[in-house]
Formats: C-alpha cells, structure tokens, sequence
C-alpha cells in the first residue's frame, strides 16, 4: 500500500536524500511505525534503465549541477566543475558505488587521543566507539549483504582474474591482509540474484545483485505503507518556528513548482556538499550562520580520502573488466605504522575500470605515445585505487558562491580541498606499494594517475562530543536544534581509511533506532 | 605449472576489425550527420581524400587537417583513419549548429597550417615526419582549438563501441549473462610466475 502524506501533516519525518544515509534511515524508521516522507532531487530509475556503458550512464545518472574545485588540489585544474562524483536519482551514489564494505578500525574513533595534536589538522575523537558501533556493523552487513562476512552468512566472491593479478603480487610482496568484503550477492539473497559477473558494478548493477537502497531499503519501506517517495523534489531550505525546532521544508518539485512539507523531524541526507549546502542555505535572522551552525563548524572539515590511482601493465591478458568491479583489497597499510612516515594508513583496492574511463582518466589532459602506448595493452591492465585517511582541515570546505547560482536561484558550492602534508607523504607510499604488488608479478609498466573526482565526500558536519568543536552529537542530531539530524556521511569526524559505506549504513541504523525512542518518549 | 593442461585456455579477445569497409560505409555514425548514399566518384578516391570528403559543414580540406591532427593526439597505428573520422563527426555535427565552434575549428585549422608555413613551408597535412608536425602541436597544445579537438577525441575516439574490440575490450556484458561463464576467472599466465 502506498502512503500519501499532506504537506501540512506535522507528524512525519522528513528524510532529505534517498541515497546510503537517507534510504537506510526510511528503511529503519518505517519498520518502527514511522511516517516518513523521502524528498529526493534525482529521477526514479530503474534497473530498466541501467546502460552497460561508462559515459552513458554517467551522464544519465550524476549531479551535474555546477560546483566549483577550490584550493591546492588536484581537481582545480583536472575536474574544475567536477570536485566530487555523486548521484542525482532515487538510491543516490548507492547506484555508482562499487560496492566495498570496509568497516572502520578501532583507533579510527579516536583519532585525536591516537594522533594527539595534529599541525595544520582540526582532529577529535569521535563522541561513540567502535565497540558502540560494532553490532550495528552487523545489521548494515545484513542489510547490505556484504559477500564473505560472517554477519550476512554469504560466501566469498569468487576471485576473478584482476583480483588473481593483485593477490598474487600482494603476496609476494608479502601483504597478509587480502580481502574483497564486497555488498553484492554471492547467492540469492533479499529478493535479489546472485551476481553474474556483469562488470559494470559502477553502472548501475542490471540485475540488482549489488545492493543499492533503490531496490532494497526504499521499496522495503514503501511497503509498509508508511513512506511516501518523492522523486525530483529538491530541497531549497529548512524552516523553523519562533522557538527554533524546525518545522518544514520548502521545496521545488519537477516543475519548478514550490511546496511547503510540515515536518516534526527533518533528517538531512543529501552527501557532504548538499547537507551543508542546505543548512548554510537556510540562514534566518534567528540563525544568520546557516542552521545549527552555532560552532560555525558547518561545511567545514571537508574530507575525501587521500586518494590516487595507477594502472600495471601485465605481461599477459588480465580483462580487469571482467566480473565484480573490485578486484583484491590489500589492508595491511590500514595499520598504524608511524615509522611509514604519515599518520593513519589506507588500503590498496583493485578497481576495474572500463576503457572509456581508462581513457579519461588515467591522463587527464594528456595525449600522444605516452598516452596511447599504454592503452593498447589495456587488456593486460590491472588498476588500484588508493584509499586513505585524510586529515580534517578547517579551511577545506563548502562554502557559497558570493553571486553565482544555480537553476533554483541559490547560491552554487565551492569545494575547496588542499592536502595536508600528511596526505602527500601517505599517497606517495600508496603508489610506490602499488608498483611493488604489480611488479612482483612482472609488470612492465606503472602508470601513477590522479585522483578521481571525490567519490567518498565527509566531515562537513561533523559529530563532537562537544558542541563547540562540531555540529552534531552522537545520534547525529544537531547540538542546536533537536528535531534536526544529519544522516549522511557529511557526520563523519574521521575518515578513516575505510570506504565510507557501510559506516554510513551503520549510523543510519543505529540513529533510526533513536530518533523512532525519542519520538515514543516525546523528546522530539 | 600442471595445472594449466587441465583448464581450457583463457578466453582472449583478437585485437582485430572484422568490419568490411562496406559494412562501415553502410553503418549508422554516418546516416546519424544525415549523410546519404556516397557517390562512386567518392569510392574511388584515395582512403583518406574519400573520407575528408565527408566532412560536409567544415569541407574537405579542414576534414583532411583534423583527421591527421585526431591520430597525431591518440596515434594508434593499427587503427584506420574511418575510426579518427567517426570520432570527429560529432564534433562535425556540433559544428554545424554552433558557428563560434565552426570558426574555433577552421580558424585553428588556419593557424596550424600558418605556423606549419612558417617553419616547414609546407601545410601541417604534408609533414611527412612525426615529429615536424608535433613540434607545431606542442606550440599549440595549450590553445582553445586543440583543447577543444583533444577534450572531444576522449569521449569521441575511446567511447566508440567500433573501437573498443582493438583494444580488447568487450563492452556490454549483461545481455551475455555477465561473465560468469565467460572467463571471469580464466587466467591462464599467473601460475608460471607465482
Ligand atoms: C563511482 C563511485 C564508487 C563508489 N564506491 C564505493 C565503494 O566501493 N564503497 C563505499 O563505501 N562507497 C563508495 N562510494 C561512495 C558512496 O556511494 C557514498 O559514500 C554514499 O552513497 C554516500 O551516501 P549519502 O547518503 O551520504 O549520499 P548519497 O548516496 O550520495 O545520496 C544523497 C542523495 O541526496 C539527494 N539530494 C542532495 N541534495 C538534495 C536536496 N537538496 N533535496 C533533495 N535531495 C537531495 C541526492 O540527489 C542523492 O540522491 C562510491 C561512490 C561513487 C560515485
Ligand atoms: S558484477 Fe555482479 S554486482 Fe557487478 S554489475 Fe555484475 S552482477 Fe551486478
């Protein structure tokens, strides 16, 4: 049965963002009797219209909307429009994820008792353990079917040929920790299919192997005939009453037309540009700094993983295309090892790319010999991405444009990212283990790439146990008002060096949890 | 070693055409610019004059520059200028609906064969040498016109489904049941190293 909610009901909840956060919390909240409203600025797709083809289903899929890159990164000059990938449709950037569930290491919660004061950093602990967070690791596991954990009970993905090249170079390097905890299905699994090897992971997964909260979490809670879905309605601003709880949301919808939705909580999941976006975007005379920005922290500690990219080329045919999109993930470097010269670690991920991205991005820019030489071999190619803790800076940022806008009128974001040094010494260390893997197993040539536009956005309000340091408590309400959460990975107060995901799933669950309690106990 | 005589061989893609030239002249790239029947006088011309020729809002002669100027960026010789030319026809295309990218391409057409005069006495297109003609691209690199050419071939040349089997890539899996039963895990060559 599908539920309608009228705009003036002050009852539901209203999540903004369909994506890992968002449709995880609808999920969540409506099997607690919950009503709930889901506003999402992106069209309903379906597996119908999934393309197996890079550019296509990029262009079908992705915010275009226009961003700016600001700052000392890479991305000025090589994505200058382009900071951060991200989904614009029902399931957000669960449509494009690849798919790896990582969970985040203890010491990942504590980073300023780990690290102690860091220069240049803006670094806390989190204001919840890994232990606090540990059975809910659990449940998102469940949910999301990460294939080889002992919580979903689904087997291992089978090794393909990429994840062969990479294991075997690891090994002889002599890496231990080589895993693949990937949420697609290894059998039939939550009314989905097992995975057939498409390879096109990052497309869109035609048969819905992968989980995406599109056909799994939003479904599932419009089912209880207690969420109303509603898809190209995007967010302009949250309003509050003269007390400042917040009351609504106005939005715009296919159209352009205007509506008001009545809420008694709002639940802001739209990805770490747009939630700070939105709260910076709602500034009133009683909160001239944007909403729940009393410690000024919003849009600001902006992370996305240290992150680089390279390709091997084999001696023999590799097809990194062929099957799970995720080839072998080596986490040894996720360790603590400061004699390495850098704070946290990352993990090496073998991640196929097709031949049009291959082309895009392996030199973006370049062209010539150089350039073709080595996409002739690109049957013999391996590739890895680098992902790594990145330290919450103060300066890197979302922040508004003074006078540009965008087709509603507001203000557009300007992304601003500049490595810390630590960033810089721990992405020189991805590379050069990289060419070690692959050269083990005799690779002819490296080629280091620049890092993607961010995949993994976070840390733009982030969770402190203090309500000077950062924006939302442990439940990821916010320390200002009570009837606003933020459920989305702009929580995060580390990035650890952990794909975001999972993490995200994870607080998702464990914040319905309360948000449904404090509803019952009428504390919101 | 012992294992390789029990498994079939993997499962490799022969980076070669097996379209006709006809199949080609026939295909879709060129009815999509609304581009009808050639003409036998066009058959008969050398390769490359025939397929400058159909550069119809540009003509001939700015087609023939661009063709070689595509493969000088992404030379692969093993691949035939019908390939450089599909890739430009959208950009062709473009063209023809935007007059300030129509001027961006002859003007920098223009200026690359002034330059090439300047220093070869001759117009880009009849530098035999590699090498004299990307002495011109490096002048010109940082311009909008190569820019322009350059950022387009990226999707242009490598997002061509035509191209992607002489790189040995199979595209759209799904409608062949994925790979599952298709060399997902065929590796054949690791076992003699490991
Ligand atoms: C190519 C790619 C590969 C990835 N691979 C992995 C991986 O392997 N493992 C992993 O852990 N992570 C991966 N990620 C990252 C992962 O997808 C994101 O971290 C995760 O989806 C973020 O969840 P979210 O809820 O914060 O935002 P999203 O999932 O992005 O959802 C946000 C949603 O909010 C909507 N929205 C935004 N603003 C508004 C507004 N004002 N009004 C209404 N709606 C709005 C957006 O349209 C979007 O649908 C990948 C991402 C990409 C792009
Ligand atoms: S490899 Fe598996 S998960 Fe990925 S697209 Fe194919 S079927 Fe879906």
């Amino acid at each position: 049965m599908k539920a309608k909610f009228s705009l003036d009901d002050d009852g539901v909840v209203v999540i903004i963002g369909s994506g890992a956060g968002g449709g995880t919390l609808a999920d969540e909240l409506t099997q607690r009797g919950v009503n709930v409203v889901i506003l999402e600025a992106g069209k309903h797709y379906t597996q119908a219209d999934f393309e197996n083809d890079e550019w296509a289903m990029f262009k079908k899929i992705s915010w275009l909307d226009k961003r700016i890159s600001a700052g000392g990164w890479h991305h000025t000059e090589t994505y200058p429009n382009l900071p951060a990938w991200i989904v614009k449709g029902v399931g957000g950037s669960t449509m494009h994820f690849s798919g790896l569930a990582l969970r985040f290491l203890p010491h990942d919660f504590k980073t300023r008792s780990t690290y102690g004061e860091v220069k240049g950093a803006n670094v806390i602990d989190w204001p919840i353990s890994y232990d606090e967070l540990a059975p809910y690791y659990d449940i998102a596991e469940r949910k999301m079917g990460v294939a080889g954990t002992k919580a979903s009970g689904l087997p291992e993905m089978p090794p393909n040929n990429h994840y062969k090249v990479i294991a075997a170079g690891a090994k002889k390097v002599g890496y231990k920790d080589i895993s693949r905890p990937v949420a697609s299905n290894t059998r039939p699994n939550d009314g989905r299919p097992a995975c057939q090897q498409i390879g096109f992971c990052m497309q869109g997964c035609k048969i819905g192997a992968k989980w995406s909260t599109l056909y799994s979490e939003i479904p599932r809670a419009i089912e209880t005939g207690r969420a109303e879905l509603r898809p190209q309605s995007m967010v302009l601003r949250i309003e509050h009453d003269k007390s400042g709880k917040v009351s609504g949301v106005l939005y715009a919808d296919k159209d352009g037309r205007q509506h008001l939705q009545k809420a008694r909580v709002v639940c802001v999941a739209g990805n770490s540009i747009e939630s700070p976006r939105l709260l910076l975007n709602s500034a009133s005379s009683l909160f001239p700094n944007g909403l729940a920005n009393s410690s000024g922290q919003v849009g600001k500690n902006y992370m996305n993983h240290t992150t680089a990219a390279a390709v091997a080329i084999h001696k023999g045919p590799v097809y990194m295309y062929r099957g799970f999109d995720i080839a072998a993930v080596i986490s040894d470097e996720a360790q603590l090892n400061p004699d390495r010269g850098f704070l946290g670690g990352y993990h090496l991920e073998g991640l196929a790319l097709h031949l049009p991205f291959t082309a895009a991005f392996m030199k973006p820019g370049g062209w010539g010999r150089e350039v073709t030489s080595a996409l002739e071999q690109y049957d013999h190619m391996s590739c890895v991405w680098v992902c790594g803790e990145d330290m919450p800076q103060e300066e890197n940022g979302i922040t508004l444009h003074p006078t540009e806008k965008d087709q509603y009128g507001l203000p557009i974001p300007i992304v601003t990212k500049t490595d810390h040094t630590n960033d810089a010494a721990m992405r020189r260390h991805g590379l050069a283990a990289w060419r070690k893997v692959s050269e083990a197993v005799g690779a002819t040539r490296v080629i280091d790439m620049p890092p993607y536009p961010a995949s993994h956005n976070m840390g733009t309000n982030r969770m402190s146990a203090n309500a000077r340091d950062g924006v939302l408590n442990k439940w990821g309400q916010t320390h200002d008002i009570k009837n606003l959460f933020v459920s989305d990975g702009s929580q995060f107060t580390s990035s650890s060096a952990a794909n975001p995901t999972l993490t995200i799933v994870a607080l998702a669950v464990r914040q319905a949890e309360y948000i449904a309690g404090a509803m019952q106990r009428r504390e919101i | 070693m012992s294992n390789t005589s029990s498994r079939p061989p993997m499962r490799v893609i022969e980076k070669r055409v097996t379209l006709s030239r006809r199949g080609f002249l026939k295909g879709g790239g060129m009815a999509a610019l609304g581009v009808g029947a050639l003409s036998t006088a066009t058959l008969m011309m050398p390769a490359d004059e025939a397929l400058a020729a159909n550069f119809k809002v540009l003509g001939a002669a700015n087609g023939k520059t661009l063709l070689q100027l595509a493969r000088d960026i992404f030379p692969h010789d093993r691949i035939s200028d019908r390939y450089y030319l599909q890739a430009l026809e959208p950009l062709e295309a473009q063209a023809a609906q935007d007059d300030k990218l129509k001027a961006l391409l002859t003007e920098g057409v223009a200026a690359l064969d002034r330059l090439a005069k300047l220093r070869f006495k001759k117009a880009y297109t009849e530098l035999p040498k590699e090498s004299d003609r990307l002495s011109l691209l490096y002048v010109i690199e940082h311009g909008a016109f190569f820019q322009k050419v350059k950022g387009h071939l990226v999707t242009g040349f490598y997002d061509n489904k035509a191209v992607w089997p002489l790189f040995g890539y199979e595209g759209s899996s799904w409608e062949k049941g994925g790979y599952i039963n298709r060399g997902f895990d065929d590796i054949d060559w690791l076992d003699n190293d490991a």
